[in-house]
């Protein structure tokens, strides 16, 4: 489960003070605003750029080059399926395709009951048990159709 | 006539002096230490394919193309960012290369439109120009392939259009907003395949781009082109000339095709601006086709009239007899003239030589007067020269930077585009403003200390500086003592220990800590090399002079003048205010600040034109008024300015002007002033005349010609008409002869001429036999006056004060995208950056009103009142209120009072107690104004008028 707050201006400030004076303090922050919010939306440009003396611009062109960073908050739960060399020859091409059609979710899209977010992952290191993905956090091995459809199916009950 | 196109030499030059010889394609080349093989190859002629590099930005290495091969080392280094190294054998164009770049060609041609033909960079493309220079034949990928073909384009900036489908993602763009412009507004959004530019994810409009247009010079696709070209093509031949917005004066190529002007280019070789612009000088000079350009001259009997257009010679001819009438009724000094720092050198001399031989009084003033007189009178008085000490390329060897009362970014901003480089570079700044300007804090600067005083408490500001510096031992001795005059300095530093100049008490008056002037100070005076600039936040205020005199000595008591870095830097208003100041325009002054009872020089001048001299100074502007409304002055010829607009406390300046019998104005539109006016007579722009204009760092630039001039007649044409119509011979076949008489009759100008200025490109005054090639930075082996003299500066506030009528302070200023009364900018596209005066107000200030953000206000002060809507903001203190004056619906100089500073005269603009109350509608003044402008600007059907 994504345990993340509503978006909040006072709480995103909060978040943005308490790394003052850190060098290097635009990445840690994201993390912690999206650790909190589950997404970087917009809004959360200016705050950053005005903190750090940096140009919106400057930040946006952070934000936008990581893809951890979402704009959009996510569904009940996050699902990274491996997208590297080793899993696609053990059929994870497949899978993906398998996976979108279950979801009805492109990549990065979140099904239309909000139970989950579909993202590509490059590499969990988890080559030797190819295929493998990630839930909440969680990585898993040795996935085929029916334990992806069981993953699925447990996310969309909780 | 062609199209000037400067050498690219791909990265900046190094300024090391130690020299490095290689061999580049079997040619020797001595190159300084630090120099890029592709800069050492273009300066032996040969030129490296590039795409992502230009010699304004720092090597980068990301297109690929530039690949050279160097014996005994591995691989394909990129020749951009590989120094030179002494021995070095490098080979620009092998087989192996030629096969690496057709490739690298090869992937961006793949996603490239192939629309070549109708493609607006078509003539000037580097892209096209490369894909020729590899000898690009097919593109083994095809075209089918995943693209960015379709991304649309961006035509949200008046000026340019953003078209990513024909980007490389070079990032020229980028890094030119960041290093040359210092905005940081454009980024690379995204990575890999999906990298793109992008203004921060928003369209430019809406971005912090500021639209100086660095980036659209930047590219070397179509990507970023500016609109016009799109809607005219390329042009044909370009002309290099000078902007004529602010006093940074920036060289320009304006770029021609025939007589229209398809857009003007920062010239790489300009010595103000080293190749950088901002919107007013690149972009905003539509204003010169406009169709309220006044292209026929008019005359009228009565403000009231119509005007009624009639020929050049009966408008010359009606003037000089209506000057002829009113000098015969009401004596010789009834008449003057005001000159104009828009106008050029020449034009300015003229003016003046027509008031002193034509007229017979002194009674000729400059609208310097209302900016920058207090500079010329304190630095006069302290070093013996009325103009700053630097050219601004010594900014770049500051170690600590003074500002104060200046607002660079808006006002002067490819200047301070270059001060935020030296910041970025290291450079300490302190920042003394009543406003938390830009300077204060934005992307990749911050001051380190600001110090927001009260609206017109400068002096004593300065000496609580002073104070600290002198009792914390700060002081210079050993330059004090070599350079000053001893017993000057002693009183002054007596004066400045007193305890009434400690920052605890002036810290009272200005508002701001003890702790922080203590703290500016030490900056100041340690930091190594300090320079201050300042602007007309310290000229315009009762102790304008004072203020002035007072930093000339702080640069003084810590030996911060006489070399690159330091000095005292005025940042002139407007583009020829140090010319027109140089020109002998004011009242007192021939060219060359030389007192009109000086003998000598007078009957030099009786002597060369043949009459004889006034040796008493003439009216000030403001004099002119008062005489106006007493009954002695009569007719004013006004060339290029607009004092209605401009100048203070406008119920008077119009009173005057109505009580006058002939007002002349030679402007381009019908401004605010000729509602007053029975003479107009339509001036030339600066794209279509010939002549010089003098910049804040005394730079005499080149103004030419790229047009004719569509009224008939430039400027200097018609003064000429006019004095031969009084009878005052003035034979000049060009503005070239006149700059030749200039430079015969003043010192400091002697060795100036047309030709030494093309040779040159330019030279800084003092230009003569001592100096040849011009002063870049004055006062380097002493003050040009012999010791440099300190004066006490005692504070006295100004009479203007708050009170229960009267609470807030209002202090006025400028804005990026308008100039001055807006009369160009105001009459281009510029307005969609700035459509209206706002009234600036501090939350605290607003809600104490009931003021909502956006609520039309009513701003009065004991001068009048006006209505703007307001707008909160935190940039201001509790207290200050703030507005621009350039638009005349809003008139904010009818607020501004009579005040001035003790010595010049000089409107105390930055200082007014004014009141803000919620409103519904506009003043009765602005009702009246409205109405008597709308009768007065018409102008009668000539069929009507033949009746």
């Amino acid at each position: 489960m994504i345990d993340s707050v509503e978006w909040r201006p006072d709480r995103a400030a909060e978040i943005i003070a308490g790394h003052a004076g850190t060098e290097g303090a635009a990445l840690p922050i994201l993390h912690d605003l999206q650790a909190e919010f589950g997404h970087v939306p917009a809004e959360a440009v200016p705050l950053l750029a005005e903190a750090l003396n940096l140009s919106r611009a400057d930040i946006h062109g952070v934000v936008s080059f990581y893809h951890d960073f979402r704009d959009h908050p996510p569904g009940r739960h996050l699902l990274h399926l491996c997208r590297a060399e080793a899993c696609q020859s053990v059929g994870g091409d497949a899978l993906a395709e398998h996976a979108r059609a279950r979801l009805g979710a492109g990549w990065g899209q979140t099904s239309t009951d909000g139970a989950l977010t579909l993202e590509p992952i490059f590499c969990l290191g988890l080559c030797a048990c190819a295929p493998a993905a990630m839930l909440d956090g969680q990585v898993i091995g040795r996935l085929d159709q029916a334990r992806l459809d069981a993953i699925i199916d447990e996310a969309r009950a909780r | 006539m062609g199209l000037i196109k400067e050498i690219d030499f791909g990265t900046p030059a190094s300024t090391a002096t130690t020299l490095v010889e290689l061999t580049i394609d079997g040619f020797a080349v001595q190159v300084p230490e630090g120099t890029s093989v592709m800069h050492a190859a273009m300066d032996a002629g040969i030129s490296v394919p590039k795409l992502c590099a230009t010699d304004t930005l720092d090597a980068f290495g990301s297109c690929r193309l530039c690949l050279v091969e160097i014996d005994g080392r591995a691989g394909t280094p990129a020749s951009c960012t590989t120094p030179v190294t002494a021995g070095m054998v490098v080979h620009t164009q092998t087989q192996r290369l030629a096969q690496l770049r057709r490739g690298v060609m090869e992937l961006y041609i793949s996603d490239h439109p192939l629309d070549c033909l109708t493609c607006s960079a078509n003539g000037d493309c580097e892209l096209q120009d490369m894909a020729g220079a590899v000898g690009l034949r097919e593109v083994r990928y095809g075209y089918e392939g995943e693209n960015h073909l379709a991304a649309t384009k961006d035509e949200s900036n008046p000026y340019f259009t953003f078209d990513p489908a024909k980007c490389i993602v070079c990032s020229r763009c980028v890094r030119a907003c960041a290093e040359v412009q210092g905005t940081f507004a454009l980024t690379i959004e995204g990575r890999g395949f999906e990298s793109k530019v992008s203004a921060g994810g928003v369209d430019f409009l809406g971005s912090e781009c500021v639209s100086c247009g660095a980036c659209v010079q930047a590219c070397p696709t179509a990507t970023l082109m500016e609109k016009s070209v799109i809607a005219a093509g390329q042009p044909e031949h370009s002309v290099v000339t000078t902007c004529a917005y602010c006093g940074v004066g920036c060289s320009f190529k304006a770029e021609m095709r025939g007589q229209e002007l398809v857009r003007m280019v920062p010239w790489k070789d300009g010595q103000a601006n080293h190749g950088h612009s901002c919107v007013k000088g690149r972009f905003a000079w539509g204003y010169a086709t406009h169709r309220e350009r006044i292209l026929n001259p008019m005359i009228r009997a009565s403000i009231d009239d119509p005007w009624r257009e009639v020929s050049w010679d009966e408008a010359i001819s009606h003037t000089a007899s209506e000057f002829r009438r009113i000098q015969a009724s009401f004596g010789r000094n009834a008449v003057g003239a005001i000159t104009s720092s828009r106008c050029t050198n020449e034009e300015t001399y003229l003016v003046q030589k027509l008031v002193r031989a034509g007229f017979g009084n002194n009674n000729v003033d400059t609208c310097a007067r209302v900016c920058h007189s207090p500079t010329g009178y304190g630095l006069k008085t302290t070093f013996g020269t009325s103009a700053g000490t630097q050219d601004f390329d010594s900014v770049d060897h500051s170690d600590v930077i003074l500002v104060i009362g200046a607002n660079p970014t808006d006002a002067h901003p490819v200047f301070a585009s270059r001060m935020k480089r030296r910041l970025r570079g290291g450079a300490k700044l302190i920042v003394v403003d009543p406003r938390r300007i830009d300077l204060v804090r934005s992307a990749h600067i911050e001051a380190n200390c600001h110090l927001p005083i009260l609206p017109g408490t400068n002096v004593a500001l300065l000496s609580g500086l002073a104070h600290v510096i002198v009792t914390e031992g700060l002081v210079n001795e050993a330059f004090v003592r070599e350079r000053c005059d001893l017993a000057e300095f002693t009183a002054w530093a007596a004066f400045a220990a007193q305890p009434r100049n400690s920052p605890e008490q002036v810290g009272l008056i200005c508002g701001v800590s003890p702790e922080l002037i203590r703290q500016a100070a030490r900056l100041y005076a340690t930091g190594g090399n300090a320079a201050i600039y300042y602007g007309l936040g310290v000229t315009e205020h009762s102790q304008g002079s004072t203020a002035v005199i007072a930093i000339a000595n702080l640069a003084m008591a810590t030996g911060n003048i006489g070399r690159p870095g330091v000095g005292v830097n005025p940042l002139r208003g407007q583009n020829n205010v140090q010319g027109s100041c140089d020109m002998g325009s004011f009242p007192h002054e021939f060219s060359g600040y030389r007192h009109v009872s000086d003998t000598a020089t007078r009957e030099s001048f009786a002597a060369l034109w043949g009459v004889a001299l006034d040796d008493e100074p003439g009216l000030r502007i403001p004099n002119m008024f008062d005489e106006a409304l007493a009954g002695g002055f009569k007719a004013l010829y006004v060339q290029g300015e607009d004092i209605v607009q401009s100048d203070p406390d406008t119920h008077h300046v119009t009173a005057g002007l109505a009580a006058m019998e002939c007002v002349v104005v030679q402007d381009l539109f019908l401004n605010e002033t000729a509602n007053y006016a029975h003479v107009f007579l339509p001036g030339s722009t600066f794209l279509e005349k010939d002549g010089t204009f003098t910049n804040a760092e005394r730079r005499i630039n080149r103004v030419r010609r790229v047009m004719v001039s569509r009224s008939g007649m430039a400027d200097w044409e018609i003064t000429i008409a006019l004095a031969r119509a009084l009878g005052c011979e003035m034979n000049y076949a060009n503005p070239g002869e006149v700059m030749d008489e200039i430079a015969r009759m003043t010192p400091t100008f002697a060795g100036v001429s047309y030709e030494k200025l093309d040779r040159l490109g330019s030279v800084q005054w003092p230009c003569n036999e001592a100096a040849p090639q011009g002063t870049p930075v004055m006062h380097i082996d002493g003050f040009s006056r012999g010791a440099g003299r300190f004066v006490i500066t005692d504070y006295v506030p100004t009479d203007e004060r708050t009170g229960p009528r009267f609470p807030l302070l209002l202090t006025t200023g400028r804005i990026l995208s308008q100039y001055n009364v807006g009369a160009q900018t105001r009459r281009t596209d510029n307005v969609v950056w700035h459509e209206e005066d706002v009234l600036e107000i501090h939350p605290h200030d607003a809600e104490q009103r009931g003021v909502r953000d956006g609520d039309l206000v009513r701003l009065a002060s004991r001068a009048g009142e006006t209505s703007l809507h307001a707008r909160i903001t935190e940039r201001v203190a509790p207290g200050v209120v703030y507005t621009t004056f350039h638009h005349p619906q809003t008139q904010a100089n009818v607020i501004t009072t009579d005040f001035s500073d003790w010595a010049t005269n000089c409107p105390e603009y930055k200082v007014t107690a004014v009141q803000v109350s919620p409103s519904n509608g506009p003043s009765a003044w602005q009702q009246s104004y409205e109405a008597h402008a709308a009768v007065s600007k018409r102008i009668a059907d000539p069929a009507e008028a033949a009746e």
